[in-house]
């Protein structure tokens, strides 16, 4: 083709263009955005608004029935027997996260603090703690299993060992040690993640404010309650959310330690546990039920959702911008 | 010469082209991974028998073989053929429509089946019959012979003597059983294979009559027992020792005796070659008492209703129905088979099909579990409360029957 001046139209296309054609920020933007869209809306938008659809359906194993309205909800929340394993894992729910509140962000807020100060060996201990956190949930909940055997566990033997044999107890077995059990491993499992939190945020305090209390006081409390606590406020409210959504999202630990049942009878279901059993059904149940699992998921969804929003509002208010 | 080459040539490219149309490929699905070299060789005397027909075995892990089926059924993409539970197990995918409803016009096969086993493999509301069942389990007492023969001990035929050889175990340094109940479903083995006979067939034939329920004295008599027997000869911290570590303790040799399903048999032989174990069925009170064990069938084959293969994959349920695959499952997986007629060289589970003479179903898998809470789920629990002194026999009964009644409409009254 010739080159020549361009024709009217040519100029009319020339100017009408740049509206259409992508600029190459544009175009750059797009290109990012779209797959990681397309990812979150399939596999996590999708099955969310699924499961929410889900929840209003009669099933019959696997087959989708009638269309129930809030049925399912209904019968999750006041129908015997659902109600009192509902409102019994719930239970179970509130106590490991009030336990984990104290056992591990309360442990890992004083184990930063101690490594915050350089006490002797802190550069050791700084990896030590966060060591267990890398480990993958199998294997701790597999350690913990060992460690408390009845019969050839460390923890037995050892009590044993130091004359102390009437307190080795059977501590998976008996309803007031299972959940406690779980609970340690678990703390033990992840303190060094709040730690490694905490420490960030003490290591953020400006040096001249804690030059300038030292004039003021040697007591280490006052350092802790006016300066250090305030301060760290921005790590509290991230472990502490994360704790909750954490703790009310439970699985893989009671799921390899205790079994889908949350074995002894019930004493460590969790939401979690108690979802997946009644989704997809267990050995000993027979029944699938998609449409109350479904329910329940829905449920646990909202209640974490709206409380971890509350948390981090209300604390996010707690938080001083230096 | 060259058109002879060339003809023969577009004849075997034709044949190659067509063969993928004639021959009738089968998908068969199983949770038997461990058995899979058996199945093969099932196949190929299948596949020598019926040319045409190629059955490509595929195997699942068994926990989750069930979500796994059913979520393959209802996307369409499910098997030609597939193993499938039994009992409420079976109703979940059979309610959904998926599976070939089988009767003695297709399977010809399926009239000399005892009718138990049908039973296990068929809708309760109509009857119709979903899959060929193929194994029996049984619920009884293993022992280790040397143990017993060490000790003097022979194989007890009232409770009493069942108990005086546990204290002789015991008195010797042997744990007696080496049973343990911190995995719920083991709590439901030990109660009907220790506790079938003391509960006795009347109980059992009210029970479905609708005359009698859990609370009845037979029942909750046989908990008191078990659980009795549990706090003097179970291992120390036995409602903490999960179920493998209970495996464990038997197959090493350490415990002189097991209550468990025949399937243990072939673990323990797998955990020590070299230990050689009897089987007897728990006794009743007396040594009049008819000895019972705790049966119940673990599945069956059935072919995709959806199957583009339907008639092949009759074929070879056909095939796993006859006696000559019974004889062959018996021999090469010591299981007991439920094709009628097998003979069975193994003289262990010679023994056990001899025990399953007289027995009573595996109550709660075989009645319970076709609602919630299911009769398994109560029972588990409640026996790890009364191992745990914080419930008693009759709490129990009350709990079981209040429980069921939500669903079973026999108690609800």
């Amino acid at each position: 083709m010739r080159e020549g001046p361009p024709s009217s139209s040519a100029r009319a296309k020339r100017i009408f263009m740049p509206q259409l054609r992508m600029t190459g920020r544009g175009l750059w933007i797009t290109v990012l955005i779209v797959p990681p869209l397309a990812f979150v809306a399939l596999f996590i938008v999708y099955p969310i608004i699924s499961a929410f659809a889900y929840a209003f359906f009669d099933w019959q194993g696997l087959r989708r029935g009638a269309f129930v309205g809030l049925e399912n909800f209904h019968t999750v929340l006041f129908v015997e027997p659902y109600r009192s394993w509902t409102l019994n894992a719930f239970k179970n729910n509130v106590l490991v996260f009030f336990a984990l509140m104290v056992l591990q962000n309360g442990l890992g807020f004083v184990l930063a603090y101690a490594l915050w100060r350089e006490l002797p060996g802190a550069r050791f201990h700084r990896i030590a703690v966060f060591l267990p956190v890398v480990l993958s949930t199998i294997i701790v909940a597999y350690l913990f299993k060992l460690f408390l055997h009845p019969l050839f566990g460390v923890v037995n033997i050892s009590l044993r060992g130091l004359g102390l044999g009437e307190l080795a107890q059977p501590w998976l077995g008996q309803s007031n040690t299972a959940l406690w059990s779980l609970i340690v491993a678990q703390a033990w499992h992840m303190v060094g993640f709040p730690t490694l939190v905490f420490l960030a945020g003490m290591q953020r305090i400006p040096s001249e404010m804690l030059d300038a209390v030292r004039m003021e006081t040697q007591s280490e409390w006052v350092k802790i309650t006016k300066i250090v606590w305030p301060l760290v406020a921005p790590s509290a409210t991230i472990v502490f959310t994360l704790l909750f959504v954490g703790a009310f999202n439970w699985f893989e630990l009671p799921y390899i330690m205790a079994g889908l049942d949350g074995s002894p009878f019930g004493s460590t279901d969790v939401l979690g546990l108690y979802f997946y059993r009644t989704a997809f059904g267990n050995v000993s149940a027979g029944q699938q039920n998609f449409g109350l699992g479904s329910a329940l998921a829905v449920l646990i969804f909202i209640f974490i959702a709206l409380v971890a929003t509350v948390i981090t509002v209300r604390l996010r208010a707690r938080e001083i911008q230096l | 010469m060259k058109t002879n080459i060339l003809r023969i040539g577009s004849a075997l490219a034709a044949m190659l082209v067509a063969a993928p149309a004639l021959a009738q490929d089968l998908t068969f699905w199983s949770w038997r991974q461990e058995d899979r070299a058996a199945y093969e060789q099932f196949i190929e005397t299948f596949e020598a028998a019926n040319p045409g027909i190629t059955v490509n075995f595929e195997t699942f892990e068994a926990t989750n073989y069930n979500t796994i089926l059913s979520t393959a059924l209802a996307g369409g993409t499910g098997p030609d053929v597939m193993m499938v539970r039994a009992y409420g197990g079976l109703e979940n995918v059979a309610s959904a429509g998926y599976l070939e409803p089988l009767s003695t016009e297709t399977i010809p096969a399926l009239a000399d089946f005892s009718e138990a086993s049908l039973a296990a493999e068929s809708m309760r509301s109509d009857g119709t019959i979903y899959a060929v069942p193929f194994a029996s389990q049984t619920q009884l007492v293993i022992y280790n012979k040397a143990l017993f023969d060490q000790h003097g001990i022979s194989e007890p035929e009232s409770w009493e003597e069942l108990e005086a050889a546990s204290q002789k175990l015991l008195d010797a340094g042997v744990i007696p059983f080496a049973n343990g109940t911190a995995t719920a479903w083991q709590n439901e083995t030990v109660t009907f294979g220790l506790g079938s006979s003391l509960m006795g067939k009347d109980f059992y034939d009210e029970l479905m009559a609708g005359t009698a329920d859990f609370t009845d004295e037979r029942f909750t008599g046989a908990l008191a027992e078990i659980a009795d027997l549990a706090a003097k000869y179970f291992p120390d911290g036995f409602i903490g020792l999960d179920y493998p570590s209970a495996q464990q303790l038997f197959g090493s040799g350490m415990a002189g005796m097991f209550v468990g399903g025949s399937y243990e048999i072939a673990t323990f032989k797998n955990m020590n070659p070299d230990i050689e174990v009897g089987v007897f069925a728990a006794p009743g009170q007396t040594a009049e008492d008819e000895k019972l064990v705790g049966l119940y069938f673990d599945g069956g084959y059935a072919a995709n209703a959806a199957g583009a293969n339907k008639e092949a994959a009759l074929t070879f349920l056909n095939y796993l129905a006859s006696q000559e695959f019974g004889q062959a499952f018996a021999d090469t997986l010591s299981n007991i088979s439920t094709v009628p007629g097998v003979t069975f060289q193994d003289p262990l589970l010679a023994e056990v099909n001899e025990l399953n003479q007289s027995s009573i179903p595996y109550l709660m898998l075989a009645h319970f579990r076709y609602g919630e809470p299911s009769g398994s789920v109560l029972i588990q629990g409640e026996m790890q409360k009364l191992f745990a002194g914080e419930t008693t026999p009759e709490a129990i009964g009350e709990a079981l029957t209040t429980g069921l009644a939500a669903w079973y409409e026999p108690f609800q009254n």
